[in-house]
């Protein structure tokens, strides 16, 4: 045979036994990140406490991470959905922002709980429609697309108030004050929302053919689509969810808050993505976990805590994101050459 | 005649000349220009003064955005001019003192074009993705703003400081003037040279400009730094303007602003080819949206409204989907738009 | 095991016409695919094959005739569509997700469920199940990034097998497959058309062509040719047809090219222990003023590799380069260009065109980046220049200002070849500048170098066909493993020894 291509012996499917550990490698190196992740929130946890005289790690401060940040734990939830689709939504902040003050004036002007939240949810949801289906159908980048979900959530939010509404609704307030206790420790319905928000993503992620859809799409679009897998409606729903998990924040922070406000949120939606990212999911999409968004958060929730502690001013806040951020893209841009070079 | 409907330039222009015609509808008064001691006063003139720092951020965005990429930091590297520049006025014994005036705005553009140097260092590189790299300076500059004001706004006085953002020089408003001079420069170094089709190269395909010999690392690299440094001189208007340095409220939103301009203008966030006149039409095309709403008694907060609108709207227009859609309704046109999209691999046929 | 022309076809497209604005890119093309053969469809670039691969997986809508599949006929509107009829394809890019396992892979919207969730064992087990009908032992649950291409592209096939393809499309699947690789392909492929799976085969390979199918539809120009059981058509045959006249020009070029070097002065670039640690053990090259030296070697045998530590597109930890007897440092492309040293990569789209710059720019972009960019070269210089080497590489369309995005590949790679002979170079190094282009722009380019060496020029060719490699070079290098292996003096050896140089030599065992 006279072949232009050339010979080399087979290269047989059966070479030598791979280690457990590049058994291992090869199977999870995606996972590496968000082990990184909770390595330094453990590491946060100790330093801390070592720094603070082991008057940090309390049942008291652990459930309070959990309440005060279970707002930003629902948003990282409906961004990590986003984010996996190589997406990214920065209209969550105003979209909590223009919900709770929605909610909060609906219970104002005497609407039932029962029809107030639903809206609030369903709010946010439209706005998230809109951002998937100018992206999805329009071709917009989800950058500029969710930038006008942003314009508009903001807008709207002082078009519904200029300033301030309390809410006196007792089922609202109810989500926050109520605290069930065990000993010390203490959960409150917000944080079972939260909680219930990350098994639910978690499942859905994992566990459905519409979660492995999503990562699907974040791995390689076109092969998606090539695959038979319904990528518009899918995208469209990522969004959608951010969204409703907008929504949703927004209905936790106003029982959080006792109020509803339009300047609500201004670059939450940073902090969101600051927190998914920190947790392990890759920007470009298609890797990471939902877990490693919530370690995000308690990772983000953790340094204000202690920052709070220290009595450092809140622009430290800020400047350690920042870092932390840094931190982890280096980190993760390392992990991912490695990754790249094995092959 | 279709020569010009197909310049990429024809939307925006008629975008912007669409609503100063009905801002003239709506108040004659619009177009009217008043002459002062010799200055020029009147809404285009304010508009035009107003939008001397969108400007300068909008142009240097418009070159980061050519090489690929987007510079989310530039409202943060704002916030820290300001605060530099007043802190140094505020700690001088004389803040009208014209030296001191000078050392402060050389301190604070130099600062800028440091922080420019540092996200063009995360991006060409460390080679982190630009959205993220930004992302690093936008969270942490606002945070070394407020280090250096102390977390208080900073407010001063001076008159020689205040002269940036509410002086005129030969009749114009001496902002503009800069904005101005900015467009110039830009454009001769651009497009004089042989950087614009360099920069648009790298941006287009970064391997293949490196291989044919290209500094694509320090094209890259110099297009963070004019960003830092443009953002850094358009904090300087904005703390001249309110004559204080507000580490929370300065170029909040900017960034998002510049990138709406940039895109009303025509040029692409995939990067490639790009447009200073584009930019130009876009900025001024938000600073009149802006202005038209105040005029129609909207409250100032409500406005994002508005803009998210403008974007839908734009983006709509500007999509393929709309296009083809109003061209004919066929079969065809999906084929031939995916025939677009797999034009490389048709090749292979 | 021919087909048999008796048995019921699983599909038929009949007068198939696909009309794109101002180009008629299929003219009432009949073709028909019976279970149970291996058809491969041939035709130059633009005749037309991938236009009627769309048409049948429904990426395409067609403007006349019909499609018919297992006697019903059929209008599919998507990809997804069409797989759900039967007809899957695998394209020569694999279009499979690298960020999940192998396993989920096979199995994606196919999983096993149970009760509101996936049941992860058993997918893994099914898809284990359909590797191994394939012959393939794979840890289902490793990542398919961690694979090499040829295990992609196998994986694709079972995935295929999943959704129960009674068609199964292959384009270009080879191009980046070594030839073990390739064997373990053909052997999944044979027995799939014993299962009486229909194959549609698209290579450019013609002796892969030769060795797999069972019958041949030649396209040209969107118009049917003819179908021939492969047993009628012989390869002059089929070329004849494929490009509708002979190649007389490539012998000419044989001939000129086998002349005598002058090896005794300095050459214009020597390389001395070039190497880089896992990328390519250090190796010796020299080329002559008006020498072409051919690299020969497998894919991911080094030659790639060694020319881009050579152009500083790599950094190599090891070894020197001289440029005329003075030692160069090159740890960047641009050094390289300063020494007049030029390199066209092998990956055209990816590192050789910027798609949406025009002709003119992408022609003058390697001129200005050497002047740096303070330093415009003047707008009348450059008109002149690109108009020179659009005229004499015959680039079409002739126009300065059309986007190198929507030429074709062979013209793409005349705007390349442009690029850098107005640099003008010293050395030009070219890797697989003929890969997927068109014969006749093949031939077009193998001249030109021919040319050029004539004059003065020294050149480093690249390719895959080893003919080409013979028939310009007058030293032909060969790499294995990463390893140069030796040299060869192309007029003393055949192709035939070349092959048998590349496979044995130094190992002393047989491939």
């Amino acid at each position: 045979m006279a072949a232009t291509t050339m010979a080399r012996a087979p290269r047989g499917t059966a070479e030598r036994k791979p280690s457990a550990v590049q058994t291992f490698l090869s199977r999870h190196g995606g996972m590496m990140p968000t082990f990184a992740a909770a390595l330094i929130l453990v590491l946060l946890f100790i330093g801390a406490e070592a720094f603070l005289r082991g008057d940090f790690i309390t049942p008291r401060n652990i459930s309070a991470l959990l309440l005060d940040n279970a707002y930003l734990l629902v948003l990282a939830v409906g961004m990590t959905f986003v984010i996996l689709t190589g997406g990214i939504d920065l209209s969550v902040g105003s979209v909590m922002a223009f919900t709770g003050i929605l909610g909060a004036k609906m219970l104002g002007a005497g609407v039932p709980a029962l029809v107030a939240v639903p809206v609030m949810l369903l709010g946010g949801a439209a706005i998230g429609l809109m951002i998937g289906i100018l992206v999805q159908y329009f071709g917009v980048q989800p950058f500029i697309a969710s930038l006008a979900g942003l314009f508009l959530g903001r807008g709207l939010a002082y078009i519904v108030s200029l300033s301030s509404i309390k809410v006196e609704n007792d089922a609202v307030l109810w989500l926050q004050s109520t605290r069930i206790k065990l000993g010390d420790w203490y959960l409150t319905p917000t944080g079972i929302i939260a909680l219930a928000t990350v098994a639910i993503a978690a499942f859905v992620l994992h566990l459905t053919r519409f979660g492995r859809t999503i990562y699907a799409i974040g791995g390689n679009e076109q092969s998606a689509r090539l695959m038979g897998l319904k990528v518009g409606r899918t995208k469209i729903a990522a969004y959608v969810i951010s969204g409703s998990c907008a929504g949703l924040a927004g209905l936790i922070l106003t029982a959080y808050s006792g109020a509803g406000y339009p300047r609500n949120g201004i670059g939450t939606e940073l902090d969101a993505i600051s927190a998914v990212v920190i947790g392990g999911t890759l920007l470009t999409g298609g890797r990471g976990y939902v877990v490693g968004s919530m370690i995000g958060v308690f990772v983000y929730g953790t340094i204000k805590t202690i920052i709070n502690y220290m009595g450092a001013e809140q622009s430290w806040m800020q400047i350690i994101v920042g870092a932390l951020l840094l931190l982890f893209i280096v980190v993760q841009r390392a992990i991912v050459a490695r990754s790249e070079g094995r092959r | 005649m279709t020569a010009i409907y197909k310049h990429r330039l024809f939307w925006p222009l008629v975008s912007l000349l669409t609503l100063i015609v009905i801002n003239f509808i709506a108040r004659p008064q619009f177009l009217k220009i008043t002459v002062r001691d010799g200055e020029l006063y009147g809404p285009l003139i304010s508009i035009l003064r107003e939008s001397a720092p969108l400007m300068l951020v909008a142009l240097g965005m418009t070159i980061v955005i050519a090489t690929r990429g987007i510079d989310l930091s530039v409202g943060a590297i704002m916030a820290v001019s300001g605060a530099v520049a007043l802190t140094i006025i505020d700690g001088a014994s004389d803040p009208s003192n014209m030296g001191t005036v000078t050392i402060a705005i050389v301190v604070a553009i130099l600062v800028s074009l440091v922080l420019g140097v540092w996200n063009g260092f995360l991006v060409s590189v460390v080679g982190i993705q630009p959205i993220i790299a930004t992302l690093v300076l936008m969270l942490a500059g606002r945070g070394v703003a407020l280090l250096i004001t102390g977390g208080f706004i900073t407010t001063v006085n001076s008159d020689p400081f205040s002269f940036i953002a509410s002086g005129y020089v030969i009749g114009l408003p001496f902002a503009f003037l800069i904005g101005v001079v900015a467009i110039v420069v830009l454009s001769i170094v651009e497009r004089r040279t042989a950087l614009g089709v360099l920069t648009e190269a790298v941006g287009i395909n970064p391997e293949a400009s490196r291989l044919a010999g290209v500094r694509s690392r320090g094209i890259i690299w110099g297009a963070y730094i004019m960003s830092g440094t443009l953002a850094g001189v358009a904090g300087l208007i904005y703390a001249s303007n309110i004559k204080a340095a507000d580490a929370n409220a300065a170029g909040v939103f900017i960034e998002l602003y510049a990138i709406l301009a940039v895109v009303l203008g025509g040029t692409s966030l995939n990067g490639g080819k790009f447009s200073i006149a584009g930019t130009v039409i876009g900025v001024l095309i938000i600073q009149t949206l802006d202005s038209t709403i105040l005029f129609l008694g909207v409250k100032s907060a409500q406005s994002p409204v508005f803009f998210a609108v403008v974007v839908v709207v734009v983006v709509i227009v500007q999509s393929a989907r709309l296009r083809d859609g109003l061209a004919a309704m066929s079969g065809r046109l999906r084929a031939r738009r995916e025939s677009a999209q797999d034009r490389d691999k048709v090749e292979v046929a | 095991m021919p087909a048999d022309t008796e048995v019921q076809p699983l599909v038929e497209m009949r007068g198939i016409t696909i009309r794109f604005p101002g180009v008629l890119a299929l003219d009432g093309v009949d073709f028909t695919l019976r279970p149970g053969e291996v058809h491969s469809l041939m035709g130059e670039n633009g005749a037309g094959k991938s236009t009627l691969i769309k048409a049948l997986t429904g990426v395409y809508a067609i403007d006349a005739g019909e499609i018919v599949v297992a006697g019903e006929r059929r209008t599919f509107s998507s990809a997804a569509d069409a797989q759900a009829a039967g007809i899957s394809t695998v394209y020569q890019e694999v279009n499979l997700c690298t960020n999940l396992s192998v396993g989920e892979n096979v199995m994606l919207g196919h999983e096993v469920r149970r009760g509101a969730g996936i049941d992860w064992k058993a997918t893994h087990a099914a898809a284990a199940r359909h590797l191994d009908s394939l012959g393939l032992a794979l840890d289902t649950r490793s990542m398919l990034a961690s694979c090499s291409i040829a295990i992609q592209q196998l994986v694709a096939i079972s995935r295929a097998m999943v959704l129960d393809a009674k068609v199964l499309i292959l384009d270009e699947p080879t191009s980046s497959l070594d030839r073990g690789e390739v064997e373990q392909l053909f052997g999944v492929i044979r027995d799939l058309r014993d299962k009486g799976v229909a194959i549609l085969f698209v290579s450019h390979f013609l002796e892969q062509v030769y060795e797999i199918s069972d019958r041949i539809t030649v396209l040209r120009n969107g118009t049917l040719v003819g179908e021939h059981p492969i047993a009628e058509l012989p390869r002059d045959a089929l070329v004849t047809k494929m490009i509708g006249r002979e190649l007389e020009d490539l012998a000419t070029i044989a001939s000129s090219s086998h002349r005598e070097i002058d090896r005794t002065g300095t050459p214009v670039v020597k390389a001395t222990g070039l190497g880089r640690r896992g990328v390519l053990e250090p190796a010796d090259l020299e080329v002559y003023e008006g020498e072409v030296v051919g690299l020969a070697g497998l894919l991911g045998s080094g030659r790639t590799e060694l020319v881009r530590l050579l152009y500083g597109a790599d950094r190599p930890d090891d070894g020197a380069v001289e440029v005329h007897g003075r030692p160069a440092r090159l740890h960047q492309p641009r050094h390289a260009i300063e020494h007049r040293i030029a390199l066209s990569s092998e990956n055209r789209r990816e590192e050789g065109v910027v798609a949406d710059l025009t002709v003119a720019e992408n022609i003058v972009l390697g001129m200005q980046a050497r002047q740096g960019w303070l330093r415009k070269i003047p707008k009348k210089d450059q008109d002149a220049v690109v108009q020179e080497y659009i005229e004499a590489l015959g680039v079409r369309p002739a126009n300065p200002n059309a986007l190198v995005g929507n030429l074709s590949g062979g013209n793409q790679q005349k705007v390349l070849l442009a690029r850098w002979l107005a640099t003008a170079p010293e050395l030009l190094v070219l890797d697989e500048p003929t890969r997927g282009i068109d014969v006749g722009a093949k031939a077009d380019i193998q001249k030109k170098v021919a040319e050029l060496s004539a004059q003065g020029l020294a050149v480093i060719f690249i390719s895959s066909e080893l003919e080409e490699v013979l028939r310009l070079a007058q030293r032909v290098v060969v790499l294995r493993d990463r390893r140069k292996i030796g040299e060869l003096d192309s007029a003393e050896t055949d192709l035939d020894g070349l092959i048998a140089y590349i496979a044995n030599e130094g190992e002393g065992s047989a491939a």
